[in-house]
């Protein structure tokens, strides 16, 4: 039983993740890569660490909300209604890919990892819980403060206008003579408008 | 279901996310891959966490430590994303190659 739940939830965890890079529309990419961390949040049930899964789940639901709506404001061809080609270097990628498999998968294998399996699931549930209101409190509660800045950093970086000025301002040309007027062609900023977006840079 | 067959799959995840952050061209879809990779280490994590460390607590301290760290990449990453557009109108990694050498 436990292994045919194993087998089903790992094997979809990596046909969902593979099919996130083969979609044409972004938005089934969120998606599928939802149903890939669903399913290992499954598999973390299966392990035992059944908090961890049920965070996991929670957590990824929420994320994966927030991209999907990042990608329809922002990407190209956010619904797949155009197939298009958006990969680069994919020979290298592939390589890569299967060399960093092969390798871990290498590792998995010929390790040599102690045999020492968790406790049923009510003594695993209560040591985590002491364990990260007693021993762990430093790491749980550096965690949170990691967030709270991730939060002002992000808030940060996203605004337009700072203290200092515009956000863009180090993107602007200088003028030529004091009290001259910028020369808009030589700005990094591409506000030509339309042509700007989509197209390859090739200097 | 073993340690062994937990750590392939684990690393079949890992290698997904490798290739498609490699080879994906938008900003979204890289951070898509380092995801994967993140999902990877995060099961990698828990089975070893249940079949080679016995079960102790420290174990799932860490696999919540590789949790907060895939919030603060989604939040910092599509912060620089908004930041780039709108200064480069750019969602592409070729959009972005003043730099290059």
């Amino acid at each position: 039983m436990t292994s045919a739940a194993f087998a089903v939830f790992s094997a979809a965890a990596i046909w969902t993740g593979w099919r996130v890079f083969r979609t044409d529309s972004m938005v089934r990419a969120s998606f599928l890569l939802l149903a890939s961390f669903l399913n290992v949040g499954a598999l973390c049930v299966l392990l035992l660490a059944e908090y961890l899964g049920t965070a996991l789940l929670f957590m990824m639901t929420v994320e994966m909300v927030v991209m999907a709506l990042f990608m329809v404001m922002f990407m190209m061809n956010p619904a797949g209604l155009n197939p298009m080609n958006m990969v680069h270097q994919p020979r290298f990628a592939i390589g890569a890919g299967v060399v960093a498999t092969l390798g871990l998968g290498g590792v998995a294998v010929a390790g040599a990892f102690p045999d020492a399996p968790a406790a049923p699931i009510p003594a695993t549930i209560r040591a985590l819980g002491s364990e990260l209101l007693g021993d762990s409190m430093l790491v749980f509660e550096t965690a949170g403060v990691t967030l709270v800045a991730t939060m002002v950093c992000a808030v940060m970086l996203s605004s337009a206008r700072g203290r200092y000025g515009d956000d863009d301002g180090g993107s602007v040309a200088p003028p030529l003579e004091p009290d001259g007027d910028h020369r808009p062609e030589d700005d990094l900023v591409d506000d030509g408008g339309g042509h700007g977006h989509m197209h390859h840079g090739g200097h | 279901m073993t340690l062994v067959t937990v750590l392939l799959v684990a690393a079949a995840l890992i290698g997904i996310g490798v290739w498609g952050a490699l080879a994906q061209q938008t900003f979204v879809m890289i951070m898509m891959g380092i995801e994967l990779m993140v999902n990877g280490a995060i099961l990698a994590g828990a089975g070893v966490w249940a079949y080679a460390a016995g079960g102790v607590p420290e174990g799932q301290v860490l696999v919540i430590v590789a949790m907060a760290v895939m919030a603060v990449e989604m939040a910092i990453g599509f912060a620089l994303v908004v930041a780039v557009y709108r200064t480069r109108q750019a969602d592409m990694t070729e959009g972005i190659s003043t730099l290059k050498g």
